[in-house]
């Protein structure tokens, strides 16, 4: 049949446990590093990063840094005029970045030090008449943004300042022919674009629209001889997609379709057994990013050393009970 | 993060803004970093400029030099979405020509085609001028470039829907199929065209059936060619086993000796749809279907087993896994 597919080989010598303490001294370097090209180019997205490295850090039971610095910096990244919350300073706010704020400050239990109607106020003010949402005032429509939004409220308690119904009506509006999700009506399916709608769909309550076996098949299929999973059809495997399908197949009561030692095994050969950290593929650079998505995909194929994640949230499950949110999950 | 600059030079003979004459009456602004998770290093070009930047936004000037100084900005880090926004303001305040800044984002999209910010200032510049004569072929480099670059369709779907520009779409894609029969985007565009075009009329899918069809003959294992057709089935009010051209191809593949879990899974939902409409056969069908799954789980496709057998199980239950139309039409 002569098909090339599209994949990678894992060697012999590739580590087949979780190595801690090496992770933990990455997470925890990987903010102080000099001039480093990584660090410069974080500034802009420094929120997110930072989201990335304290949600890691928690998934193993580690917190080193100190709680009150980091929820200083969040105060001072809210803009009082919009309420949406930037980057970093001197940045423009964004929901990303809101998003990731919010996060921090609930892994802290801190939502009080910022002004929680500001960014109630800033999310609704992004919500368009066709229910999407733009990212930030240039209105850029995404169905990340959708989740970002619902994912904000929700942690905040205030989902209802949004038109939900309209807002699920968008979301629908992006679902394809094979089940997936883009980024906008009929843009090609993605596995991150779907974790975004599926984890939007479970923070709202709506499932049920899916096509649940439909798309839970198409991200199966995501499954490469290598274990690793892959965002669309031949693309390589990568540890954050691995997440993204591995999530979105929790929340469809499906996790159990792909092999899921295969894929233990494709993600921890994406360690970096000397500086720590995982990279996307086995050999690549590490960075906090696919760290997070790896530690928090072996959590939810069961690794018992890690705390449970939840699975729309990409938070620790504790978290999310002690803030008694509830999200659906299909059987 | 795979995104970062590998380009962030200035050229050579950089002058710091610093040293600048003509920005002597700024005072740079400079970050305070004192929390050791955010505290950041950067190179001293980068430290300029970037001070530089923020004074001239904290005092509000949109000015030629800060036009100049923004473009600086945005070559050392072409994903600060505050640089481009700051930029696009400036632009805006002095009614610059929104052609040169076209031709200025084109050459940083190539550089960075990866980059959301670069082609959500083409976006927002195409509005500006309303004209969108250059987007299909700056998006044409890009895909010939990376042929499943998403921000690239994304944008050649934003302007074709935006604008009207349906025509010869179905050529373009024709050449990128043509090309390579597994790019998944190529053929997601190809469903976007027809759907939002001409729709799928009984013609039209009489047609796009056999050109996939013949498509799916040059790759049996291309999932993008399978899912395409299953695409189309959603149109076709006689389902996929009423269809007897998807039929008699399948079969005649399966006779051949063909494996692909694509073809075998079109067969078995075949199979379950047919017992479903109580053919007097139908225990053949389910129990045939059955066997394609069980061979799918065991031979064919081990990695997906508890997906094949879940398929195997519920085959009696006439619960169809695909062409289920009711929830994406
Ligand atoms: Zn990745």
């Amino acid at each position: 049949m002569g098909s090339i597919l599209k994949d990678v080989e894992l060697k012999e010598n590739i580590p087949t446990t979780v190595i801690f303490s090496k992770h933990i001294e990455f997470l925890t370097d990987y903010g102080q590093q000099k001039e480093s090209y990584e660090a410069v180019m974080t500034d802009y997205l420094r929120m997110s990063g930072m989201y990335w490295c304290l949600t890691a850090l928690e998934l193993i039971n580690t917190s080193p840094f100190p709680k009150n610095d980091i929820v200083e910096f969040i105060k001072s990244c809210q803009d009082t005029e919009s309420g949406g919350i930037s980057a970093s300073n001197d940045h423009d706010p964004h929901l990303l970045y809101t998003l990731s704020a919010v996060q921090i400050l609930c892994l802290y239990d801190s939502l009080d030090a910022i002004d929680l109607e500001g960014v109630t106020r800033y999310v609704a003010s992004l919500q368009n008449p066709d229910g999407s949402f733009a990212g930030d005032k240039w209105g850029e429509i995404d169905t990340r943004f959708s989740f970002c939004a619902v994912a904000t409220l929700s942690l905040i308690k205030k989902l209802d300042v949004i038109n939900i119904d309209k807002a699920v009506e968008f979301v629908k509006s992006c679902m394809n022919f094979d089940g997936g999700f883009g980024s906008r009506p009929q843009s090609e399916s993605h596995a991150g674009l779907i974790y975004c709608c599926v984890a939007f769909l479970s923070i709202t309550g709506k499932l049920d629209i899916v096509n649940q076996d439909n798309l839970a098949w198409w991200l199966c299929e995501r499954q490469l001889p290598s274990g690793g999973l892959n965002g669309r059809p031949e693309k390589l495997p990568d540890v954050c997609y691995s997440w993204w399908v591995l999530s979105s197949l929790a929340m469809l009561g499906r996790l159990h379709w792909i092999d899921r030692n295969a894929l233990k095994k494709y993600i921890l050969a994406c360690q970096d057994i000397e500086t720590g950290g995982f990279a996307d593929r086995p050999g690549d650079m590490p960075d906090p990013y696919h760290t997070l998505f790896g530690l928090a995909a072996l959590s939810l194929l069961g690794l018992e050393s890690i705390e449970k994640v939840n699975a729309a949230f990409c938070m620790p499950q504790s978290v999310i009970d002690k803030l008694q949110i509830h999200i659906q999950m299909l059987q | 993060m795979s995104s970062a600059s590998s380009d962030e030079e200035l050229g050579t003979e950089y002058t710091f803004y610093r040293d600048k004459p003509d920005w002597k009456d700024i005072e740079p602004l400079s970050q305070d970093e004192d929390d050791p998770v955010v505290a950041i290093d950067y190179s001293p070009e980068f430290t300029d400029v970037f001070n530089y930047f923020r004074a001239i936004v904290s005092k509000g000037e949109k000015s030629e030099r800060a036009l100049i100084l923004t473009k600086d900005a945005v070559k050392l880090n072409p994903a600060n979405y505050t640089v481009w926004q700051y930029r696009r303001e400036v632009l805006k305040e002095l009614n610059k020509d929104l052609y040169e800044e076209l031709c200025f984002i084109e050459a940083i999209i190539f550089k960075q085609p990866k980059n959301y910010q670069v082609w959500q200032h083409r976006r927002i510049l195409v509005e500006w001028v309303n004209d969108p004569k250059y987007e299909k072929n700056v998006t044409k480099i890009a895909i010939e470039k990376d042929a499943k670059n998403y921000h690239a369709w994304q944008h050649r779907q934003w302007v074709i829907k935006r604008f009207n520009l349906y025509e010869d779409e179905l050529n373009f894609v024709e050449k990128l199929i043509e090309l390579d029969v597994r790019n998944n985007s190529a053929w997601n565009h190809r469903y976007f065209i027809i759907n939002n075009s001409t729709g799928f009329t009984e013609d039209i899918l009489r047609k796009e059936i056999d050109f996939t069809l013949e498509n799916i003959r040059k790759a049996t294992e291309n999932e993008s060619s399978w899912n395409y057709l299953r695409g189309l089935v959603l149109h076709n009010n006689q389902g996929l086993s009423g269809n007897k051209t998807i039929t008699e191809f399948c079969e005649s593949l399966y006779s051949s000796g063909n494996k692909s879990s694509f073809l075998l899974s079109l067969i078995v939902d075949i199979c379950g749809e047919q017992a479903s409409k109580g053919v007097v056969d139908a225990d053949v069908k389910i129990e045939r279907g059955r066997a394609l799954c069980e061979e799918l789980a065991t031979k064919i496709d081990p990695i997906r087993k508890n997906y094949w057998r879940y398929i195997a199980e519920n085959l009696e239950n006439g619960i169809k896994t695909s062409g289920d139309s009711s929830k994406v039409l």
